[in-house]
């Protein structure tokens, strides 16, 4: 019993990167990302190779897998920096499908789609299974409060401040004289980075990965999370992870209706993940813990007044 | 050939992007569902291919417009990109409740196997040459439904412009559930034509779901002759990318086209300007 709940928290821990990764580009930028399992596959396969194949310590390939996300992440952020909304959501989800493709055909590199198994984990085989469920649960979530303290202080950073003002409003933030393009660069590569951790600390827990653990699931899963928590806050991101955790676990009940096969029943518990992100958008948009707006008298501040009309000017309405 | 049959879910797909302006990725799940649709009157009722596209069209046509209701349809007031991601959640949903009727084994066509026709150095399937026809045919129709019928002329002026549209008095929501049914139904006209030429299972429409949006951006989202223009595009591209790539790489075509046009041309090749 601990064992399994100590593992939950592991997957939750994972899920809870992802979201605080997933709500800087999203949550603090307006950018949308359905590429996160793209990046979570590059950080996994890194750190996985790394560590197997040219034996670097864990450390140092988590490391590097979070290099290698992140650098994935800013070319892809440069490549599709003029595209917003919908289009930036395609690209990006392609991103991840074509990720998915190479893991499975690249078979030199990535064992295609048996994927690679026996990679390390800290001191697995040393400990018995149940301490390393739960020094695994205790280091995961270390890295999360690590994320989350440090990009809680980015939040309140003027680097976060000229991002909202991207996501509020593009061309005034332009106005105002930053370079929207470089913020959004930074935002995208950080984002991607923390998913790579995500995708390293995945790897070591599991000791395996395949391309079957990357598809678009992933990425939805943490949409709902980022959602259900409350999206432009870190807590929120972290809660929405718990969150998600307890539902995906709380189907687990469905297993025990004798009638149904295990297909029906998986079918079944994806199935309510897409039902509750749809319950969840239409009842409760701004999540549990919703973000605290920072102006709350326009009135009062000519200054940022005169920036909004401005913007309105500019866009000509 | 391919471009043909690639080309119809990538109407669909601009036909609901047009008048709904949101990107719906369950596209996918209908092009399945249209499979599984045909494959049940094919298979269960004895119907031959034609009546069977039909059956193909009209429930997924159906299962899209009631699902939009319910699903989509309330959070379209909270902005495009919301409603996009609900219905990549709707997407999970319908794949999931294919799959826990049908199950994850697939399954084929009652059909009459041909020999290839040889000319010219070439073989020609006539399996995808008439899968090409049919596509044609839906096109053909698609296009005489917009271009002489009043529904077809509303949901143009709605997708023109929606504003001066309701100064007219059209009735939006009718004409939105008119879209979703005709784009949708595309979808699942398109997805049992994949089928025919691959196999049925829950997975059939998600397969192609990289080309079609391919085709549908890199021709401009909200065109429909951008959508034929791009979905040719993606399938010749498909084709030569054999000289240089391995055969599973040909869903990358997609993403690298998209790359590619948008990079010149962020509105794609007959998008208007982004506004």
């Amino acid at each position: 019993m601990t064992a399994y709940l100590a593992s939950l928290l592991v997957f939750a821990g994972i899920n809870a990167l992802l979201a605080l990764g997933l709500n800087v580009v999203w949550g603090l930028g307006g950018m949308i990302n359905l590429g996160l399992a793209g990046f979570f596959a590059v950080g996994a396969y890194a750190s996985a190779l790394l560590s197997l194949r040219l034996g670097w310590p864990m450390p140092l390939a988590g490391l590097a897998a979070v290099a290698i996300a992140a650098a994935a992440g800013t070319v892809l952020a440069g490549v599709t920096a003029r595209l917003k909304g919908d289009y930036l959501a395609l690209v990006t989800l392609g991103f991840a499908q074509v990720m998915q493709l190479v893991a499975a055909n690249e078979r030199w590199l990535t064992n295609g789609t048996d994927g690679i198994s026996g990679v390390p984990g800290p001191w697995r085989g040393v400990l018995s299974p149940m301490r390393f469920d739960l020094l695994c649960m205790a280091l995961c979530w270390a890295l999360v409060a690590v994320c989350w303290v440090g990009l809680d202080r980015l939040a309140a950073s003027p680097f976060a401040r000229v991002l909202r003002a991207v996501r509020e409003d593009e061309m005034v933030a332009a106005v105002a004289g930053k370079r929207v393009l470089w913020f959004k660069i930074r935002a995208f590569a950080i984002g991607a980075g923390v998913s790579g951790l995500a995708g390293s600390v995945y790897v070591h827990f599991n000791g395996y990965v395949a391309p079957d653990s990357l598809d678009v699931l992933l990425t939805l899963n943490v949409v709902l999370a980022l959602t259900l928590g409350g999206t432009g806050r870190m807590g929120g991101a972290v809660l929405g992870a718990l969150l998600l955790e307890a539902l995906t676990e709380g189907t687990r009940f469905m297993g025990v209706l004798p009638a149904l096969s295990p297909v029906q029943v998986a079918s079944l518990r994806e199935a309510v993940i897409g039902v509750v992100l749809i319950l969840v958008l239409r009842l409760r948009p701004q999540g549990v813990l919703p973000e605290t707006p920072r102006i709350l008298n326009l009135e009062a501040d000519d200054d940022e007044r005169s920036r909004i009309l401005l913007g309105r000017t500019l866009r000509g309405a | 050939m391919e471009g043909a049959v690639l080309a119809v879910p990538a109407i669909g797909f601009n036909a609901v992007y047009a008048v709904l302006r949101f990107a719906n990725f369950a596209v996918a799940s209908f092009a399945t569902i249209g499979a599984f649709a045909g494959w049940a009157a094919n298979t269960a009722l004895g119907w031959p291919v034609a009546p069977s596209l039909l059956a193909a069209f009209v429930v997924a046509g159906i299962v899209g417009v009631v699902t939009d209701e319910v699903a989509l349809r309330p959070l379209r007031p909270s902005g495009a990109l919301t409603t996009a991601i609900a219905s990549v959640a709707l997407a999970i949903i319908l794949e999931n409740v294919v799959r826990f009727f049908f199950g994850n084994d697939p399954r084929g066509f009652n059909l009459a196997v041909y020999r290839d026709w040889r000319g010219f150095g070439l073989h020609v399937g006539p399996q995808q040459a008439r899968d090409a026809g049919a596509a044609l045919v839906a096109m053909a129709a698609l296009f005489g439904f917009l271009a002489f019928t009043r529904a077809g002329k509303t949901m143009r002026a709605v997708a023109d412009n929606p504003t001066l549209a309701s100064l007219k008095g059209i009735d939006a929501p009718r004409v939105a559930r008119i879209a979703s049914f005709v784009g949708l139904g595309l979808s699942g006209f398109g997805g049992m034509l994949i089928a025919l030429d691959t196999q049925v299972d829950p997975l059939t429409g998600f397969r192609v779901l990289l080309p079609i949006f391919a085709a549908a951006v890199v021709g401009g989202l909200g065109s429909i002759p951008g959508a034929v223009a791009g979905a040719f595009l993606i399938g010749i591209g498909q084709e030569m990318s054999l000289l240089v790539l391995p055969a599973t790489y040909r869903g990358a075509v997609g993403f690298l086209a998209i790359l590619l046009v948008l990079s010149f041309r962020p509105a794609g090749l007959f998008g208007q300007a982004a506004s």
